[in-house]
């Protein structure tokens, strides 16, 4: 047993509680859990063996930990990241990672400096279909990527309702925080962090104290242009749905959770195994199993990964570094300040100049 | 169990390859009537048992089917509970304790239990869980529901949080109050069945993914095929196409010779595939339901 990773789950809110589950069954894992709520607290000692702590610093100087997995609502992640990585353990932290991006440099800063696994819970990332895209762009098979979509849509808010943290801006709630940070997440491991954003505009739908739907446009250097469109508002959905499409100079790419399609005007040696015309990838081949499957593989894939990486003595996270997640809130507090002002943020971005096309017969194209 | 049970997610906008499919079903079944015309298919093929969601459009049909006893006389459901993302938002919207109160009847007893939040977390538990799985059998008064199953993201929930006396709660209510069998839906057969034993839940109704290609078989593919070989569990498959990924009568034909598989649960909208299913089903697992 000692030589299993003692990580305690901090926050049992919906996401906590499952990623609790997980790491609890996790084969190299012990998991402890903490949080302030006596309720719950009172459920799991009466029901499960489980030890709860309800005090986050008398639990850091107290436990024998190797990590922590924050899943508090957004505004405490700064403070209690902090306070672990001061304390030499390598951090889970939920998304959005920090609601000042400053913070977020300066903790991706404290836990490289300190070689702890470092990690924020953007799960797209770990969606095969997203994967594929991402394998799909390092190919350059696409061509040159001028027009983006980026897209999130789900039923939270349908009606206005009793706030909780998740309504309250300044806990880090909202659509942006909440919802279009995931699309944004991708769109920045995809192309990095914009080099403009202008014409964004959030609307509260239902909710007093935050917003509802979420729009923007982003640009990057000899780059695409991507129009963000986020609504939590919108019960057509079942549950949250993301999608991204991408048009090239080469063809057109669309994913979500389910599948990955992909229309090549030519095939490219670069990709292999996709050929002219469409081409549909689904969950099923794109999927590796985990080793507990609770909500999706994704969830799992997130976890194993942090926890495999502790326990290879990595210095550094397989994906979503705080490095990474610091990208999004940046790209998050730029969308706020230009919805704010109205006036754009950042640079316009150099335009690529359209590479002259080689010369090729006249009955070529 | 009857060897072939019909599934309910084409209803509801469930489908594991393409959002574009789904959203074309939930549109072609917002009418009750297609989702009965479907089912009538199936059960004019000899498939009697509707494997559900506590989805509130299944009250919808287990009204004709309590409306036309003579026409459904042998229909039964297994019912599937909770229906998860009812749950999911009602968590968000009234945070943990305001949703188990909001899922609570208002009589009496339970009102007064919920007011403090100490009897809610010791005393009452058992109850409360009791009171739940009323509450969502209410749909099914006067039907047969002969096996009665928790849904996959509740039981692998209370797995991963170690609550695994639930699983004993729920198997002595269902067989205590409805005569039934309590069975357990789960994405990680072999770590539920050691869990269940512990409980003293002996050869338990199982239903997980079992399929030719190990597609969402987790805890892996060899464990599955041990617990079925030793004949701890009565299993039911489902996704044994793998959304698709195998031939109908490869898969059919892969399933037929696994031991301990009692069932086979899979979902349809067209003739064509209800009857492909049940003629391959008849043809290697055997025609007697």
């Amino acid at each position: 047993m000692t030589d299993k990773i003692n990580i305690a789950v901090v926050g049992l809110g919906k996401m906590g509680l499952s990623h609790f589950a997980m790491v609890n069954v996790h084969p190299m894992a012990n998991a402890v859990a903490c949080d302030g709520a006596r309720f719950i607290r009172e459920v799991l000692n009466k029901n499960t063996d489980v030890t709860i702590h309800s005090d986050y610093a008398e639990m850091l100087a107290t436990t024998d930990l190797d990590a922590v997995v924050i899943a508090t609502p957004s505004r405490q992640h700064a403070p209690m990241v902090s306070a672990a990585l001061d304390k030499g353990l390598h951090v889970f932290c939920e998304k959005p990672f920090c609601l000042d991006w400053q913070d977020s440099v300066r903790l991706a800063q404290t836990a490289k400096s300190k070689g702890v696994v470092s990690q924020v819970g953007y799960h797209y990332r770990y969606v095969g279909a997203f994967q594929e895209v991402k394998k799909i762009l390092d190919s350059g098979a696409l061509g040159n990527i001028s027009h983006v979509q980026a897209e999130a849509y789900g039923p939270v808010v349908l009606r206005p309702k009793r706030a909780t943290w998740r309504t309250d801006k300044a806990e880090g709630g909202g659509c942006l925080y909440d919802y279009a940070a995931h699309p944004l997440n991708l769109l920045n491991w995809y192309f990095g962090e914009p080099t403009q954003v202008s014409g964004s505009v959030l609307t509260r739908i239902f909710s007093e104290g935050t917003d509802d739907q979420v729009m923007s446009t982003l640009r990057w250097d000899n780059g695409p242009t991507a129009q963000l469109s986020v609504n939590w508002s919108d019960e057509s959905h079942r549950k949250m749905s993301t999608k991204i499409t991408m048009i090239g100079t080469n063809g057109r790419l669309f994913a979500d959770r389910q599948e990955c399609q992909l229309y090549l005007r030519s095939t490219d040696p670069a990709l292999q195994g996709y050929t002219k015309g469409w081409n549909v990838k689904y969950t099923t081949e794109l999927t590796d199993d985990a080793w507990f499957y609770l909500r999706g593989e994704e969830y799992s894939a997130q976890l194993d990964h942090f926890v495999t990486a502790i326990a290879q003595g990595k210095t550094a996270s397989f994906e979503n570094g705080f490095q990474s997640a610091a990208e999004t809130d940046k790209t998050m507090s730029m969308i706020l300040a230009n919805a704010d002002s109205g006036v754009p943020l950042g640079k316009p971005p150099t335009v690529s100049q359209p590479t002259p096309a080689k010369r090729r017969g006249w009955f070529r194209r | 169990m009857d060897k072939l049970l019909f599934g309910d997610n084409q209803f509801f906008g469930v489908n594991h390859m393409s959002e574009e499919k789904a959203r074309a079903q939930a549109m072609r079944f917002q009418r009750t009537d297609a989702i009965m015309e479907v089912l009538d298919v199936a059960y004019d093929v000899g498939i009697r048992t509707l494997m559900c969601t506590t989805h509130d459009r299944i009250s919808d049909v287990a009204d004709r089917v309590r409306a036309n006893p003579e026409r459904y006389r042998d229909f039964q459901f297994y019912p599937c509970m909770p229906y998860a993302h009812k749950y999911a938002n009602a968590v968000t919207e009234h945070g943990m304790l305001g949703a188990i109160r909001s899922f609570m009847p208002n009589d009496g007893l339970f009102a007064t239990a919920l007011a403090g939040t100490k009897a809610l977390a010791s005393k009452e538990m058992d109850g409360i869980a009791n009171a739940m799985v009323d509450m969502e059998m209410k749909m099914f008064t006067g039907t047969k529901t002969p096996v009665i199953f928790i849904q996959n993201v509740f039981t692998d929930l209370l797995i991963g949080l170690g609550f695994h006396r639930a699983f004993r709660i729920f198997h002595d209510h269902i067989q205590e109050k409805y005569g039934a069998e309590p069975a357990y839906i789960t994405m990680n057969m072999p770590m539920l069945l050691d869990v269940l034993e512990k409980q003293g839940i002996e050869r338990p109704i199982i239903c997980s993914n079992i399929n030719k290609i190990g597609f969402r078989m987790s805890g892996g593919y060899d464990a599955y095929l041990d617990a079925l070989e030793t004949g701890r569990v009565r299993a039911v498959a489902m996704s044994v196409y793998a959304s698709g990924a195998i031939p109908a009568d490869e898969a059919i034909h892969w399933i037929s010779e696994l031991p301990g598989v009692e069932s086979i649960v899979f979902g349809a909208s067209s003739a064509g595939n209800i009857r492909g299913t049940k003629a391959l089903v008849d043809k290697y697992i055997g025609k007697a339901q």
